[in-house]
């Protein structure tokens, strides 16, 4: 009897005879290698410039990012949660705070809960302008790169003036907010939202109908729904497959269920599908944007949280939809000041985990565009 | 579901609610039955991680946890056993093909094996390292100086 849950048997023609006679090649690429944004290694099996299969080698940059939660205060640990996934630094902060304040059983007051979504959509922008200016890069059209850096760096400007950083933000603490919006906080980001609006069209023109970009990414990469939820991928790949699944709307968290938005969805799930999702994510983030900027309410910033923070004894699951998927946080507490422990559950670390399936029968060239694709951070994988 | 479970398993299955979160604690033996049940008849077709805890002053050391997700039901469940040390699980590969890497994470971390595992080695960690690190015996600062001598060719990495 067959599985019906089993990932679809993949259609490959096995050769008798190939390059030098040969029957397979194996090479690596990476850990250095300027594609894989970071240090990921990639061992791919080949048939001439198809690829038989490939095994990822990650790791290089894990920290031990869940052994030191164990030797810090809950508060201490905030800053270090940035570091995972350092593109989109306030998701993971927005997660942290979130699992802890449910595990204190307190919540964010509503000013705190507006701000933050507007900053995390923001940083959702961000980590989307990044992957398209970096996926393009890699796929060959270098005009991306410069129009989304440009305009990255206003949101960047608007997190520098918020709370100093740009990067690694730290935007949030356990309970509500540590700073204040400044003055003419809203005016710029009004003044961002008018500004970058046809700023995504210019993408769109740049890429969308390019015979280059379609040729290059319609029919790569395919994954379909049921493979991708039996990989567990999740974020704009899960929903590309034609899965209309986003855990701001099934389980909303923060106030998102305030905001009217949409979920936007693919139908091939090939890199060309993933593409349309996150560009219409843009104009998505833009609408939450608009209708948060003008909801601000007035009121404290911060929960009454106690200095000394004992969580009581117990467990909590909490995630988040980041840029990437799921972003988990399952978080042990003793009863002490320290996390017992802290379990991340990294969206690209379980996407990274799909890149065999989706390169299979593919060409060499084509790994590059599916790793684009999956817009992975090796801070977040390795950890 | 949960009357359903009691009647076929009886005392090795216990249910409870914290902090508004569902979870089923399980015999091991249970496991990976349970899991499938859980699958096939409940719809709960996405496994969202797979970790564990460890709790050195206890008999049975290790705490499997598998966080669940079903679309259809829009419903999260965790399914918790528990494991003595040097014990291994059945794995979950069979089930859903994520528990692939997320075993060698808590293999690597962990050190607890899972049978029937395709590709049961480190993920994270070198290969050769010795020492689970997320084992509460296992020292903030400690690692495998010999591994980093032969391998780095360094006195030591801290």
């Amino acid at each position: 009897m067959t599985d019906p849950n089993a990932l679809s048997p993949l259609d490959l023609e096995t050769p008798d005879k190939t390059f030098l006679d040969a029957n397979e090649l194996v090479i690596n690429m990476g850990p250095q290698h300027p594609a894989t944004h970071g240090v990921l290694r990639v061992i791919l099996r080949l048939d001439g410039e198809k690829v038989l299969g490939l095994e990822c080698v990650i790791g290089y940059l894990h920290r031990g990012v869940e052994k030191i939660a164990e030797n810090r205060t809950y508060t201490m640990f905030n800053p270090y949660v940035d570091r995972m996934d350092y593109v989109a630094a306030v998701s993971n902060g927005l997660g942290y705070c979130e699992a802890v304040e449910k595990l204190l059983s307190v919540e964010a007051p509503p000013r705190a809960q507006y701000i933050r979504v507007i900053l995390t959509e923001l940083n959702r922008m961000a980590s989307h302008q990044l992957w398209l200016g970096t996926h393009a890069l890699d796929i060959g059209a270098i005009t991306p790169l410069f129009y989304t850096f440009r305009d990255r760096e206003e949101i960047l400007k608007i997190f520098e003036k918020y709370c100093g950083a740009r990067l690694t933000t730290h935007a949030f603490r356990i309970g509500g907010l540590q700073y204040e919006a400044y003055d003419g906080f809203e005016q710029d980001v009004r003044n961002f939202v008018k500004f970058v609006r046809p700023k995504i069209d210019e993408y769109e023109e740049l890429l969308t109908t390019n015979r280059i970009w379609v040729e290059r990414t319609k029919g790569v990469g395919l994954i379909s729904a049921k493979d991708a939820i039996a990989l567990g991928v999740t974020g704009p790949v899960l929903r590309a497959s034609g899965v209309k699944w986003d855990l701001r709307k099934a389980q909303p968290y923060a106030n998102y269920k305030n905001f009217d938005f949409e979920i936007p969805t693919g139908v091939n799930g090939d890199t060309y599908d993933r593409y349309i999702v996150r560009m219409a994510e843009f104009r998505q983030s833009l609408r939450i944007i608009e209708q948060a900027v003008e909801g601000i309410p007035e009121g404290p910033i911060m929960a009454k949280v106690p200095k000394v923070m004992k969580p009581p004894v117990g467990e909590v699951y909490h995630s988040i939809e980041a840029p990437k998927g799921e972003l988990g946080y399952f978080i042990v507490s003793d009863g002490s000041t320290q996390p017992y422990r802290i379990r991340v559950r990294p969206p690209s670390f379980v996407n990274l985990q799909a890149l065999d399936m989706m390169c299979r029968g593919q060409l060499v060239a084509d790994v590059i565009a599916v790793i684009g694709t999956l817009d992975i951070v090796l801070g977040e994988v390795d950890r | 579901m949960v009357a359903k479970f009691k009647q076929c398993y009886g005392s090795g299955i216990t249910a409870l609610t914290h902090l508004g979160q569902n979870y089923l604690e399980v015999d091991h033996s249970l496991i990976p039955d349970i899991l499938r049940i859980l699958r096939d008849d409940e719809q709960f077709d996405y496994c969202v991680d797979i970790t564990a805890v460890h709790y050195p002053k206890r008999e049975k050391q290790f705490d499997v946890l598998w966080v669940l997700y079903s679309f259809a039901r829009n419903e999260r469940i965790r399914v918790k056993t528990q494991i003595a040390d040097g014990d291994s699980i059945a794995s979950s590969v069979s089930i859903w093909a994520t528990a692939n890497w997320l075993e060698r994470e808590v293999f690597d971390m962990f050190g607890i094996k899972f049978d029937g595992h395709p590709d049961m080695k480190r993920i994270l960690l070198p290969d050769g390292w010795k020492g689970h690190p997320l084992r509460k015996d296992y020292g903030i600062i400690q690692q495998d100086n010999e591994w980093v001598q032969i391998n780095l060719g360094i006195e030591s990495g801290q």
